[in-house]
């Protein structure tokens, strides 16, 4: 079954802007401009796209925040913003840039004003509460109050708020944004724990493209209000025409290798690198520069999904 | 319901964390009430039964005003500037995002903020104001009683002009002008300066007539004595009206908001 369906949904915004000294111009920003998609239940998706793209305009459609312009939206069969607290009950969201959590008060009076907003039975919530402090590390903190928790911190507990009253679908807004390594991968490890035990829709937005490769099977890629991609994330690069790179180390400088398969796109002494189409193959280029070159040593190198990404909306932005 | 006093309780105990912020705050009272007492006293000597308070009665006015200063944010201080900030900043999609009611959810953190500050700010500036000067205070527990509600009709008439005034903060997008308008405005008609019954004539009877006379004046003279009987049934009235209507605009101008609004930020 279909959790999330969206059918033609718009956004429009009117910006007022002030064009002389009293004049004011009036101008229609198409934020959402006609998106259309499903999510199954238990899919983890990836909604990626530039600043300004649309991305956290959705999401707070999604929420019911927003009233969409046009088009037609449901979550777990609930139009958003109709039945907007209706829906909260059913759905969890973070906004990484953002906290839910009371500033002054120690973390584990957040959870207790959680549990009474969502009217948590107490039991079960008990038992969420200790999964998430257990798998988001979360015990040594519950007494501190939020003010004094970094950002990686803060960014767990605030994931663990969004989770007590087991919603069907979270929404991740940048979730990993501004955090440093560790605790980026300590919260993608517990996201993906989430959706493979819990069954827990996820639709995630972010700019960190590792985020959505090490998480989501599936990506959908929005610039200017449009859907410019949905599909698997392998696909994304023949969508982009991204290319593979084969770096050849040469026995001794030589002149740029030739071949009909790929083209050189740089020298350096006797390191060559090859671009071929990712879609191809890499053994008869590797079979026929080995053939005709004297080879000591050679590695693919895949397609980073970042420059795919950044093609595509290249691509686009010239109409 | 069992949210809204969680809510309650936790906006109590946050700003009974700031221990050095109160004690600087009940000083203030203090001081000012001192300044504001002894001019009172010169006043009333030239003018005995200025607005139909003797002396002591009007010293005891200064004192009450200082105590109710804080908990009825007559002069600001309350929730309105964070609303307007988390407007302003977009932070209010994350309000938006609960299941809960936003008036409610801000009225039970102000009610929370105030009971503390009756406690914390109220309590000792006026027990010191008792003990330096001669306070005309009731020795009936029943007024105290019946001051008691009148403050609490106090606070949500202060609490619903000020959230009508934050969420103006939606289609301004920066409430600084605004919130600085209704702080004047509720710093003299509250009564907080000068007793709004020594004003004559037109401006008197609109000033007392404006929601603000319900956030000291009213309590006061509930305190004071001045309304007893169906007159204090009256005072209660006026007191409620003003919350009843001031709550269903909050209420009206939150569906409004909610529903045309840009929530800004990416």
């Amino acid at each position: 079954m279909d959790l999330i369906e969206l059918d033609g949904v718009e956004k429009v915004f009117d910006v007022r802007r002030r064009a002389g000294l009293v004049r004011r111009e009036k101008r229609r920003v198409r934020a959402v401009d006609g998106i259309s998609f499903r999510v199954a239940r238990g899919e983890m998706v990836g909604y990626i796209g530039p600043n300004g793209a649309g991305k956290s305009t959705t999401i707070k459609m999604l929420t019911g925040i927003l009233t969409p312009s046009g088009g037609r939206l449901r979550v777990a069969g609930i139009d958003p913003a109709r039945e907007r607290t209706r829906l909260a009950q059913r759905i969890g969201v973070v906004f990484g840039q953002r906290t839910t959590l009371w500033w002054d008060l120690p973390l584990k009076d957040s959870y207790r004003l959680m549990h009474r907003m969502y009217r948590i039975p107490d039991a079960r919530f008990r038992e969420n509460l200790d999964r998430c402090v257990e798998l988001l590390d979360l015990g040594e903190l519950l007494d501190v109050p939020v003010r004094q928790l970094s950002l990686g911190q803060r960014m767990r507990g605030d994931i663990a708020a969004a989770l007590l009253h087991d919603p069907e679908v979270l929404y991740l807004d940048e979730p990993t944004i501004g955090l440093d390594v560790v605790s980026k991968a300590k919260v993608r490890g517990f996201l993906r724990d989430l959706n493979a035990e819990q069954g827990t829709t996820v639709l995630l937005t972010t700019h960190d493209l590792q985020d959505i490769e090490q998480l989501c099977r599936r990506v959908m890629v929005i610039d200017h209000g449009r859907l410019m991609y949905d599909g698997a994330l392998a696909g994304l690069h023949e969508v982009g025409e991204s290319e593979r790179t084969l770096v050849v180390d040469l026995a001794r400088e030589l002149p740029p290798v030739v071949t009909e398969l790929a083209r050189t796109v740089r020298v350096e002494g006797p390191r060559q690198w090859l671009a071929f189409p990712a879609s191809q193959s890499a053994a008869p280029l590797v079979a026929a520069v080995a053939d005709g070159y004297p080879v000591v040593d050679l590695s693919v190198r895949e397609p980073d999904i970042e420059a795919v990404i950044a093609k595509m909306y290249a691509e686009r932005a010239e109409p | 319901m069992r949210l809204y006093g969680v809510v309650a309780a936790g906006s109590f105990r946050r700003y009974a964390t700031y221990r050095v912020a109160t004690a600087a705050g009940v000083f203030t009272n203090t001081v000012f009430g001192f300044i504001m007492a002894y001019t009172y006293t010169a006043l009333w000597d030239q003018r005995p039964q200025l607005g139909g308070y003797d002396v002591s009665q009007a010293v005891t006015y200064v004192w009450l005003g200082q105590a109710l200063l804080m908990a009825c944010a007559m002069m600001g201080g309350g929730f309105e500037d964070e609303l307007v900030e988390r407007i302003r900043s977009g932070d209010i999609a994350v309000d938006l995002s609960r299941p809960v009611d936003l008036q409610l959810w801000w009225l039970a953190g102000d009610m929370g903020r105030a009971f503390f500050h009756l406690l914390g700010r109220g309590v000792i500036p006026l027990g010191l104001g008792a003990l330096a000067f001669d306070l005309a205070l009731p020795g009936a527990s029943l007024t105290w009683l019946a001051f008691l509600a009148a403050v609490t009709l106090g606070l949500l008439v202060s609490f619903a002009l000020r959230f009508l005034v934050a969420l103006l903060a939606f289609w301004l997008m920066d409430g600084a002008g605004v919130t600085q308008i209704s702080w004047l405005a509720g710093l003299f008609f509250s009564g907080m300066l000068l007793p709004l019954n020594i004003f004559p004539g037109a401006l008197g009877e609109v000033a007392r007539a404006l929601p603000w006379s319900a956030l000291l004046q009213v309590p006061a003279d509930v305190l004071l004595g001045k309304h007893t009987g169906w007159g204090l049934a009256g005072a209660y009235a006026f007191q409620a009206g003003w919350a009843v209507v001031l709550l269903g605009a909050g209420r009206v101008l939150q569906t409004m908001a909610t529903r045309r609004v840009v929530v800004q930020g990416g």
